[in-house]
């Protein structure tokens, strides 16, 4: 807010300096180094709670990036006074060098040259106006001799102070008056500089060390080359990182060159599936079951790829590993395996090159499927342990290491989280309990097996969808514990919720706004339960999670297989729609995922423990910081 | 009724499992037949109890006229009452006609009395009525259109008294005017009053007075009684208005049967009120209404975009579909559970209804509940499409129950697949795997925006009085 505030002191010099000069009076009588105080009026007057100290040790600017710097310091010098507002100065900040990618560069380049006239080009713009247009420049390199002539530069000639600038000045004078005041200046500073690390004589280096004492007190912002102050550099960090670490955007299909461009990269020629449905043209649809003899073929060619990466790819595009656990495990499996067959070429890092393979591996895999949200946590985890490696481990070493990480993170994140979710979930299940899930969850059907051993009695609907069927698969293991079960499809959902005490279901990823993005129609389901007042627990790792947020199932999906709608599996009677596939009006459309409003969600079971939907970003920001994953 | 369609449902359930374990155990080694056995013994069996029912109505009806009936008429009711059975007629609007044209032959062939003809045919049509009813309680349009046929009576009866009693008028005056013998002064005078009355209770639209009031069977008897007793010059006039009576009642009916066959034609002509250019709609299941509906506003130039649900597990969409892209509609089939995801992209959702209630409830194909929620979510439009034949004047206690009917498993199992699941339940009693595939589902009003009916589109908490048009009051109860 006081940063805010800056720009309107700058500009409306008049009421604010002489408020400010009369107020600074008395505050350079009792500090030690009045020349400081007055050097930077601006943040006194701006920030009057906390004008009594920080103004004090604000270091004298140096010549031209001094124009600039009133601003600047001034923020500094409030986010000092208020730590919350740190942050936000430094953001304002950084639109200012806007040619620079941080703060952190921004301060290093107007002060590793501060001779050359001017730091940036952004800021020379930015200078330029403002010397034109304020006087605040005047102001702060008036401090040596005096302060009013800075004011009266313009308008305030006939303050208090006696000075011979009277009548109006040129701007060449003005000009002329600013460059005699800051030599001045500096070699007041050079002299008498209140910093004692002052020892070179060049003005030029001066202003550089000069710099340093100022650090620790306020200016934080212009200081973090001559000496990494922890705080400003971690600000300037998390700021850029904030920036790296939004969710990329996704790849849109309907985005020619990039699609070209992915088309040329590509090991999987996937043929585009001809018919489409508009609506989801960014998203991608291939015919099916086309590529993948194609691909089996490869298999003793394909060079770069590693065999474990490649049989889980052509698993997924078989189809023979789905849910997300399943593919999680797979794919990490077989990162392991890439991990321990891999030697460092020569000539080349681990930590690099094994990124640049991972990657590599994982664009192979999004061919054959998209990835899932789980799985792209996983491989987040993944390069963030490889870059992370300490350098000095010898190869074997780093192998075992990131062996045993990718092991750690199967067994904790997935195995175990899936146990305590089965131990949390369990809690809820009475005698007598009508439960209801649709699909086949895994961490539910845990759940239900759990609850089954511990000789809880309660019935299961197993609600169950086309094209996938995966309910009777559920059903079938489900009746082989011998559970009581009925089996129905998702149309009949209405007709059976009477009866259903609880629902549970499963997710691909929750996102951070609550939404939970699951197998097509769960949704249907969970809308259902909360119209007729069932609660609806969610059971989902926490490493699904993602910050991502989503509002419907449009945006972004995945689009299954369109043949598998008009032929009905088992049921040779159903032939309607045989000869038309290739009908230019008529098209399929199987969407395999939907995304649930978190309103229709009672609980999120996952292993930090049940959570409301509206807690999900806490869970997504603790488990980031659990894994440094930041 | 109630305790009819309660045994009837419990029981299709229990036979659903049962019939389930026992074609799972006994034909595991014919699979491809399996299913189809076990249709043809579901349908059968389960339908048995109601056999029972509805071969003991006949002895029910009066009987003093069943005989005269002919037989030819007899056999035909059975037969319907058969296909009715063995669910044979699909789809309302079919039942619809079908049961029309059995009334219209069967009031063709009834002989009537010189009494009473009005409550003798009331009487026929009634018990041959309940025979369909029974036969299938579920499908609403064939008590519509019984009921439908005997409010024709009625007002057809009321008509004629009506122009009785103008007639009779004249024929007083002409009385006074020529015969002296003082006879005529009282009777007919007293008559047109009690016909005048009978008018007037019966033309009143249906308020609890009139219920509380007067039955229109105490209206018509003494008018029947007095004209019997009528002097003789009377009786010609009588026997011609009895054969008027039958005659414009076939009459009503024709046009009745007129108006089922042409109610597509009627809903069709307002899809360009509805279906603006670019629309994308959503729909599910397979109603010939709503095709009709569809292809009216493509021939009108509208170009649109429809969404089918597929309607799983009878896939009624499909056909649906089939029929759009034939007629060059922009067609896209989605799976049902695709419906939430889809809603926020749909502007309207149109849906054939199986049967509308009294309350502004919809019966329809199974899952259209879901539809109609996600639309309520989504504020997208909820229409209902429906014929006034399938108004039903019934008010709905536990819809989704009574008024529905479980199929066979072995749409959504594969009793081959599962066999080996099945094998515990055999001594237990109660198997592990129960299957549950209803065929309707019921929509609350208040999810329905709008209904849109051979007379107009109209808001679910009107419908009550639009059906209140159709039918007399005293026919509500078979």
């Amino acid at each position: 807010m006081e940063s805010r505030r800056n720009p309107r002191a700058v500009v409306d010099p008049k009421v604010r300096q002489v408020g400010f000069f009369t107020s600074s009076q008395p505050d350079s009588t009792h500090q030690p180094d009045p020349i400081a105080s007055e050097s930077h009026p601006v943040a006194s007057s701006i920030s009057p709670s906390g004008n009594s100290l920080s103004p004090v040790m604000i270091p004298p600017p140096r010549h031209n990036s001094s124009d600039t710097f009133p601003l600047r310091a001034a923020a500094a010098a409030a986010s000092a006074v208020s730590p919350s507002s740190f942050s936000y100065s430094t953001r304002r900040d950084f639109p200012d060098g806007s040619m620079t990618a941080s703060p952190g560069r921004v301060s290093r380049a107007s002060f590793s040259k501060p001779s050359s006239s001017l730091p940036g080009v952004g800021m020379d713009s930015m200078a330029a106006a403002k010397s034109s247009s304020v006087p605040a420049s005047g102001l702060t390199t008036v401090s040596v001799v005096n302060m009013p002539p800075g004011l009266s530069e313009k308008e305030s000639d006939q303050k208090k102070n006696s000075k011979p600038l009277k009548e109006k000045t040129t701007k060449a004078e003005r000009r002329a008056l600013q460059e005699a005041q800051r030599a001045a200046k500096a070699a007041a500073k050079a002299e008498g500089g209140k910093a004692p690390l002052v020892s070179s004589g060049s003005v030029a280096s001066t202003n550089v060390k000069a710099a340093k004492p100022a650090k620790p007190s306020s200016q934080k912002n212009d200081v973090a080359v001559a000496a990494p102050g922890p705080s400003e550099k971690k600000g300037g960090q998390t700021e850029k990182d904030r920036k790296k670490d939004a969710p990329h955007p996704r790849m849109q299909y309907d985005d020619e060159s990039r699609v070209v461009k992915a088309k040329r990269r590509a090991v999987v020629k996937q043929t585009e599936a001809k018919n489409r449905v508009e609506l989801f043209r960014h998203l991608p649809q291939y015919e099916h079951g086309t590529q993948l003899p194609d691909l089996e073929t490869k298999f003793f060619q394909l060079d770069p790829m590693h065999p474990a990466v490649y049989k889980v790819g052509l698993q997924y595009l078989s189809g023979d590993i789905s849910g997300g656990n399943a593919r999680c495990i797979a794919m990490l499996q077989a990162f392991q395996e890439v991990v321990k067959d891999y030697s460092t070429p020569s000539e080349k890092t681990l930590n690099r090159d094994m990124t640049a393979k991972i990657s590599s591996y994982v664009s192979f895999l999004i061919e054959c499927r998209p990835l899932s949200v789980s799985m792209g946590n996983a491989i987040r985890f993944v390069k963030n342990r490889i870059a992370k490696l300490p350098i000095t481990l010898s190869e074997s070493e780093a192998k075992a290491a990131l062996q045993s990480d990718i092991e750690r993170f199967i067994n904790e994140k997935i195995i175990m989280a899936d146990t305590v979710i089965v131990k949390h979930a369990v809690t809820k299940i009475r005698d007598g309990d009508v439960l209801l899930t649709y699909g086949s969850p895994t961490a539910v059907e845990m759940v239900l097996l759990h609850a089954h051993e511990l000789k809880k009695k309660f019935r299961v609907l197993v609600v169950d969808s086309r094209p996938k069927l995966e309910g009777q698969l559920l059903l079938r293991r489900l009746i082989k514990r011998g559970i009581n079960c009925t089996y129905t499809h998702i149309n009949a959902v209405s007709y059976i919720m009477h009866e259903v005490t609880k629902v549970f279901l499963g997710a691909s990823s929750v996102l951070s706004n609550g939404t939970v993005y699951s197998r097509v129609g769960t949704a249907c389901v969970a809308m259902v339960a909360s119209a007729f007042r069932v609660p609806v627990l969610v059971c989902c790792e926490a490493y699904k999670f993602h910050e991502r947020v989503q509002l419907d199932s449009i945006c972004s999906n995945e689009l299954g297989d369109p043949n598998a709608i008009s032929k009905v599996h088992g049921r040779e009677d159903i032939n309607y729609l045989d000869g038309l596939t290739n009908n230019a009006n008529l098209q399929f459309l199987n969407l395999m995922y939907d995304a649930t409003p978190s309103d229709y969600i009672s609980m999120i079971i996952t292993d930090y423990g049940m959570v409301p939907p509206t807690s999900v970003p806490v869970i997504v920001r603790e488990y980031q910081k659990e894994h440094s994953l930041v | 009724n109630y305790k009819r369609y309660l045994y009837q449902r419990v029981f299709l359930e229990r036979l659903s499992y049962w019939a389930f374990v026992s074609a799972a155990q006994t034909l595991r080694p014919i699979k491809p037949p399996a299913s189809h056995y076990l249709v043809f013994l579901f349908n059968s069996v389960s339908l048995s109890p109601e056999y029972s029912l509805s071969t003991s109505s006949p002895h029910r009806s009066p009987p003093s006229h069943s005989h005269r009936k002919m037989p030819d008429v007899q056999s035909m009711v059975l037969e319907f009452v058969n296909k009715l059975r063995k669910r044979k007629i699909e789809g309302s609007q079919a039942t619809a006609r079908c049961t029309v044209e059995l009334l219209r032959s069967v009031i063709s062939h009834h002989r009537v009395p010189h009494a009473n003809q009005a409550s003798a045919l009331i009487d026929a049509v009634k018990a041959v009525g309940a025979q369909l009813v029974a036969a299938n309680p579920v499908e609403l349009a064939v008590g519509n259109v019984v009921r439908r046929v005997l409010h024709i009576i009625r007002e057809e009866d009321l008509s004629l008294a009506t122009a009785a009693v103008a007639g009779l008028d004249l024929l007083d005056a002409s009385d006074d005017d020529e015969d002296v013998n003082g006879k005529g002064i009282g009777y007919p005078g007293m008559s047109a009053a009690v016909v005048a009355a009978a008018a007037r209770s019966t033309l009143r639209p249906p308020s609890l007075q009139t219920l509380l009031e007067g039955t229109p069977e105490s209206a018509t008897v003494p008018y029947t009684s007095s004209s019997g007793a009528d002097s003789e010059s009377k009786t010609a006039d009588k026997s011609s208005i009895t054969r008027k009576l039958k005659h414009d009642v076939i009459e009503g009916v024709n046009q009745l049967i007129h108006e089922i066959a042409g109610c597509h034609e009627q809903i069709a002509e307002q899809a360009v009120e509805h279906i603006h250019q670019n629309e994308v709609i959503l729909t599910l299941g397979s109603s010939r209404t709503v095709l009709e509906f569809l292809c009216a506003a493509k021939e009108k130039k509208r170009s649109f975009r429809v969404f089918v649900a597929e309607g799983a597990p009878r896939y009624q969409g499909h056909l649906l579909a089939k029929e759009l892209v034939a007629r060059g509609l922009q067609t896209t089939v989605i799976t049902d559970s695709a419906v939430f995801a889809m809603i926020s992209r749909v502007n309207m959702v149109i849906i054939g209804a199986h049967a509308v209630m009294a309350n502004g409830g919809v019966i329809g194909p199974v899952g259209v509940n879901m539809a109609a929620l996600a639309a309520k979510k989504h504020a997208v439009p909820f229409v209902v499409l429906a014929g006034s034949h399938k108004l039903c004047p019934l008010y709905p206690h536990n819809p989704e129950v009574l008024l529905n009917e479980l199929r066979s498993p072995s749409e959504l199992l594969d009793f081959g697949e599962f066999s080996d699941c099945l094998d515990f339940g055999t001594g237990s009693g109660s198997p592990l795997l129960q299957v549950v595939n209803p065929t309707f589902d019921y929509v609350p009003p208040s999810l329905v925006s709008l209904f849109i009916t051979d007379t107009g589109g109209h808001n679910p908490s009107y419908m009550y009085r639009l059906i209140a048009d159709y039918y007399s009051a005293d026919d509500l109860v078979m």
